[in-house]
């Protein structure tokens, strides 16, 4: 069988799903109601189906987020490490927020998330799209103020 | 000292890049699978080497490369599963970040067996800098000619794309990657059928783990003989184990299946701190069975573990130190399976909903006469009677801290705190 043969089918529109959701989440800052519509249409599919599928996905943000996103393992081995609630509370109350809000000049949003497969150098967070491993305060101070700084 | 096969080139400066890896013995073995085998030996080279899936499961992998259907008539699909979200499991980042021409070699010879001309990297979504060392392996590989059209001449054609995963754990599962390859919800399927006969867009798909398809190349270049005679009888080949909790070194480890516990625990991980006893050991991700200090001898493999009640899984061995509070374990372990059921089938959703109320309730000190048997039965309603295996993930790990620790659960029930506490 010839590689072109399928090439329809495999480039089935609808397998591009997720990336456009990833692309339109860049450019709307998160599934907005029209970036789903966008989306939708260039697809061939009803918004409808689009918001069903994204929302099965906990990476497709549905609100608006601050400009970075921490996200705090929340995992038995960062626990163990010392770190879980340890970290998140240091974190709550330097930005004085809780999981789910975002500080008021739109700079950080707080989240906890399901081990994040760093569980040898834990605690772990991810900050957007960077992991960052073995974590203490002091570690988590000189990032944010590195953030804050750029 | 075992000398490591798959972390050999791990440890080298700007080991990721296809230079490094060809100067070290890099995709000889692609070279020679399409030069002196015809896929039919391919396979069974897979089978003598008993190589089993490194993703959970254990399956034969040759037998698995053996269902798919043979001629070119139909389309065939090979799926690289790089969703790794298993808790405790960090070896298949490890290998993308650290080493990914060997998975790629791997992936092209599997590829070459089972006549799939199209392959996809599934990746986890949180794995960015995985995603890119992918991205970039990838091009590496199409530059120098090992993907692409007539691959080394030898008429052989094979496309890779990378695709990211969003944020589900159950993606992992390979049906449910599938769907979500597809663009849809990831939900499992029913099987059977199974991926090697209906699979991407109803087409025979060879789904492998990352690590099983790192051991490829090193069976294609040394033989079977040789893969076979590492580890034990029926569990052969070198495994990555990853140690976390209470040890003193954290981190992977690459021995032989069939390495004791007590072993990787005390010599490879330096013991647990403060000269602290274990209370126990989940060895193989957290969806498997507690393993106690009587049986910390255990060899890692798929057979010892299964007859202590336990299982391998993805040999991700967290351990626990005598003054972790096994309820807390379970709830944890409770809630990790709750937030990624995926919600299709009433027994998981509903069950594991259920399991972490009661758990959470004895840890808060408000735990009621009759929660441990009121857990023991929503674990037998859950058990067997769900769509997919994660909810018997849930159950075989709450259902032996329950039995193993009765004593931990019924002290915080009745005096509304931990026994530690005491
Ligand atoms: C809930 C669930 C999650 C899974 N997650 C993964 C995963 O993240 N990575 C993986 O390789 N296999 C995972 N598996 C196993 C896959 O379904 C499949 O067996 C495996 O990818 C086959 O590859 P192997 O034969 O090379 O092990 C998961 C299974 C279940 C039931
Ligand atoms: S538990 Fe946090 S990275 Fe695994």
């Amino acid at each position: 069988m010839a590689v072109g043969q399928f090439a329809q089918q495999d480039l089935q529109r609808r397998a591009m799903l997720l990336t456009a959701l990833y692309i339109a989440q860049e450019q709307y800052g998160y599934l907005t109601k029209e970036a789903i519509e966008r989306v939708a249409e260039r697809l061939g599919m009803s918004p409808g189906e689009v918001f069903e599928t994204a929302s099965f996905y906990s990476m497709y943000r549905a609100k608006p987020t601050g400009r970075y996103l921490i996200q705090v393992c929340e995992g038995l081995s960062c626990h163990l490490a010392g770190g879980a609630e340890n970290l998140l509370e240091y974190l709550e109350n330097k930005l004085g927020i809780k999981p789910g809000e975002t500080t008021p000049d739109g700079l950080f949003t707080l989240q906890t998330v399901q081990c994040l497969a760093a569980c040898g150098n834990s605690p772990a967070m991810r900050i957007n799209d960077t992991l960052y491993t073995n974590l203490n305060f002091e570690r988590v101070d000189s990032i944010l103020d590195e953030l804050r700084g750029g | 000292m075992f000398e490591p096969i798959l972390l050999k080139r791990a440890a080298l400066p700007q080991s990721q890049s296809i230079e490094v890896y060809m100067a070290n013995g890099g995709y000889q073995a692609l070279e020679k699978a399409l030069r002196e085998y015809t896929p039919d030996e391919l396979i069974e080279m897979m089978k003598k080497s008993k190589l089993r899936g490194r993703g959970g499961a254990g399956f034969p992998a040759g037998l698995k490369w053996s269902f798919m259907p043979k001629g070119d008539d139909i389309p065939k699909f090979l799926c690289v599963n790089t969703d790794e979200g298993e808790p405790g499991t960090f070896k298949d980042r490890e290998l993308i970040e650290k080493d990914p021409h060997q998975v790629i070699e791997g992936t092209i010879i599997a590829a070459y067996a089972v006549g799939a001309h199209r392959a996809f990297v599934y990746i986890r979504g949180e794995f960015f800098q995985g995603f890119k060392s992918w991205i970039k392996a990838i091009a590496e590989a199409y530059e120098k000619g090992f993907l692409g059209k007539n691959i080394l001449g030898s008429g052989f054609s094979l496309d890779i794309s990378v695709h990211r995963g969003a944020g589900a754990y159950i993606c992992g599962e390979e049906t449910a990657l599938i769907e979500s390859l597809e663009g849809h919800r990831g939900e499992p399927r029913l099987k059977p059928p199974y991926p090697a006969q209906k699979g991407y867009l109803g087409y025979p798909t060879l789904v492998h783990n990352v690590e099983t398809l790192a051991n490829v190349p090193h069976i294609v270049l040394n033989g079977a003989e040789w893969f076979a005679s590492i580890g034990t009888e029926q569990s052969t080949g070198p495994k990555i184990f990853c140690v976390s909790g209470h040890v003193f070194r954290r981190g992977v480890y690459e021995l032989p299946l069939g390495t004791p516990l007590s072993e990787i625990i005390y010599e490879y991980a330096g013991g647990v701190p403060g000269g602290k006893k274990i209370k126990a050991v989940i060895p193989g991700g957290a969806s498997t069975p507690l393993v106690t200090p009587e049986n910390i001898d255990v060899t890692m493999d798929f057979e010892s573990l299964a007859a202590i009640g336990s299982a391998l899984g993805t040999g991700a061995i967290i351990v626990l130190d005598e003054d972790t509070c096994m309820v807390d374990v379970a709830r944890r372990t409770a809630r990790f399976f709750a937030h990624e059921s995926c919600g299709k089938c009433t027994p998981c959703r509903v069950g594991s909903g259920r399991i972490l109320a009661i758990l959470e309730r004895i840890e808060a000190g408000n735990g009621q006469p009759g929660d441990v048997e009121r857990l023991r039965s929503l674990c037998d309603g859950i058990a067997g009677h769900t769509f997919c295996p994660l909810g018997d993930a849930l159950v075989a790990p709450i259902r032996s801290s329950l039995n193993l620790f009765a004593d931990e659960y019924e002290y915080h029930i009745k005096h509304g705190r931990c026994i530690r506490a005491a």
